[in-house]
């Protein structure tokens, strides 16, 4: 059963005063300023990682978002960098690029289903690699460097978000950018999945011939899903590249998309929260095992595994069976 | 009486086998007419041409005047002719009541965007669905089960829910192919009476089944197909006497004709 509305509203005050108040009070008072760092990743993969949960929602195993985060950082960096573009400008025009770019991509490889679209998918990832090295625009190995931060936002000559480089603590200002944007993406997800969008994605999932035997233009759902779902990857990467200042075509990579995928499976693919929670457990479980040193793969894969088979559901599957118990 | 559907030379080839060979006939308005034919005849083939699941090698499907074939399925359901499937086909992960609204996705006003930003176009579809989608399951007798995984269903009842889904769509012609298999005799007695009560609201339906003493019970007219071709077509009666028909359906299945 859903949760009814007053629930729902004071776990979205809550979520919302841990993210933006309680977090940055902590760091500061502990002086752990580099978790900013791993948090701002965090969201940044949790936004590429709900893209692929989507595509899985219309029942599409996605293991190509590396290609999208990668193509988006590429877009942001070369407008910034050549075109002389505001970051921010360059922020949707990478995301629209990367969802463009999936729409041809899509029209044909959508049409396939299971593992075959899932290689199709792999192969991209290593596709966008490949083409990141071979381009002229791209710079090769070197990539692009030395990206500035980005710069002042200003509407209507006010201010709404200061130059980055003239800020103290760049690493606040990306957090808090990072997280925003995770906001509205979750906000966006579970607004889509929750309208009767959400219920055609899953009508395509179990059961496409018989969704467009009842007039469900199925191969243009298709496309718009897997639009959106770009769209994330792109923005992500696009705010990964000024991060860091640059981008290189190993910046994302097969394990990227594999590790999207997994986020998604770990936090439970019926649930619109899971590729967060998922992405949250996972980087820092990853994290965690660094003090096991050589075992750190071994050790990670066992759990996954075991994971799966124990809650084939996610973790949110948890959270679910303890109310209906309760 | 008008005539709705009309299938003209049609051809299908897969390879090559010809699966329906050169099929003509037409459907009236408010009919009810079977196509019968042993298995492997074509039946199904048809019946995914006139949906256009499939594209004919030659031929054409007309419905009202209007060219229907060699489009695409979603195009025909727009069109008014949806077919049902021979193997039970739902969503099966969803609840009963949701697998007959999402099915009145055609007759949605507003657009996916309208739906996403909850505006007063869209909250007034979901409400007529969710009111239509109860009508169509008291009429099915699924009332009770609105609220099931349509998964956990007994075989008798997904056959009905398939029959709702169709319905959902608010098709001029609706498509069954083999409703009543695997049912029981009473079973299938309540989905004949159901049938007919469609085309009392004024649904034409074509149908596709074995069960010989059902199909002469509900049918106005018969189509009977063998090795893809059409061998006869008539009233029960005519269809019972054809030497052609007795003699295909020889051997194997001569008394499921009922004879
Ligand atoms: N997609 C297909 N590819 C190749 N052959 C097919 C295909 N669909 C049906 N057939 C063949 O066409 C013939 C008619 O099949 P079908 O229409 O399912 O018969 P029926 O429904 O009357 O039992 C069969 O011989 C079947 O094997
Ligand atoms: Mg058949």
């Amino acid at each position: 059963m859903t949760p009814n509305r007053n629930t729902r509203i004071s776990a979205v005050v809550a979520f919302l005063t841990i993210v933006f108040v309680a977090v940055p009070v902590a760091i500061s008072a502990s002086g752990r300023f580099d978790l900013y760092y791993t948090l701002t990743s965090v969201a940044l993969l949790s936004i590429a990682s709900t893209g692929v949960w989507l595509t899985f929602y219309i029942g599409r195993i996605n293991i190509g978002q590396g290609a999208y985060a990668l193509m988006g950082g590429y877009v942001s960096a070369i407008l910034v960098m050549n075109h002389g573009w505001s970051f921010w400008l360059t922020l949707p025009a990478a995301g629209l690029f990367c969802a463009a770019a999936s729409v041809l991509i899509g029209l044909p490889i959508l049409r396939l289903r299971g593992v075959y679209f899932a290689m199709v998918t792999l192969v991209l990832t290593e596709v966008a690699r490949l083409l990141a090295l071979a381009l002229p625009i791209t710079n090769g190995a070197k990539g692009i460097v030395s990206i500035p931060l980005p710069g002042a936002l200003s509407v209507f000559g006010i201010t709404l978000i200061p130059d980055f480089a003239t800020l103290q603590n760049s690493r606040l200002a990306f957090y808090l950018l990072a997280v925003t944007l995770m906001v509205v993406c979750f906000a966006i997800m579970y607004r889509l999945v929750n309208s009767r969008i959400g219920k055609l994605c899953q009508s395509l999932q179990q059961n496409e011939e018989l969704a467009s035997s009842i007039g469900v233009n199925i191969a243009y759902l298709r496309v718009i899903a897997y639009a959106v779902s770009s769209f994330f990857g792109g923005v992500s990467g696009a705010i990964f590249a000024a991060i860091s200042q640059s981008i290189y075509p190993s910046s994302f990579t097969v394990t990227d998309s594999v590790n999207f995928m997994l986020n998604c499976f770990l936090g439970g693919l019926g649930y619109v929260f899971g590729p967060m929670l998922g992405t949250l457990v996972l980087y820092f479980g990853w994290d965690l095992l660094f003090q096991t040193g050589q075992f750190q793969l071994l050790i990670y894969s066992g759990l996954m595994i075991v994971l799966m088979l124990v809650l084939p559901n996610g973790l949110l599957s948890l959270a679910e069976t303890t109310r209906k118990k309760g | 009486m008008a005539e709705m559907l009309e299938v003209s030379g049609i051809t299908k080839r897969f390879g090559g086998l010809v699966a329906v060979n050169n099929v003509s006939f037409s459907v009236r308005e408010k009919e009810i007419l079977s196509v019968i034919g042993p298995n492997g005849a074509g039946k199904s083939t048809l019946f995914k041409l006139i949906s256009s699941f499939l594209r004919p090698t030659t031929g054409e499907v007309r419905l009202k005047g209007e060219r229907i074939s060699g489009l695409a399925p979603h195009i025909a359901a727009r069109r008014g002719v949806v077919r049902t499937f021979q193997e039970t086909t739902i969503f099966k992960n969803m609840s009963v009541r949701d697998n007959v609204i999402i099915a009145h996705h055609l007759r949605s006003k507003a657009s996916l965007f309208g739906f996403f930003l909850g505006t007063g176009t869209a909250k007034a579809d979901e409400a007529a669905f969710g009111q239509s989608a109860d009508e169509i399951l008291a009429l099915l007798g699924l009332s009770s089960l609105a609220h099931e995984t349509a998964r956990n269903l007994p075989h008798g009842h997904l056959r009905a829910l398939g029959i709702a889904i169709g319905l959902a769509t608010n098709p001029s012609i609706l498509l069954l192919d083999e409703p009543f298999a695997g049912m029981n005799h009473d079973e299938t007695m309540r989905m004949v009476e159901m049938v007919r009560r469609l085309r009392e609201r004024g649904l034409t339906i074509l149908l596709v089944e074995h069960d010989m003493p059902a199909v002469m019970k509900i049918s106005d007219r018969l189509v009977v197909l063998n090795f893809g071709q059409k061998i006869a077509e008539g009233t029960p009666s005519e269809i019972q006497a054809n030497e052609k028909v007795i003699e295909a359906y020889l051997g194997s299945e001569d008394e499921a004709i009922g004879l």
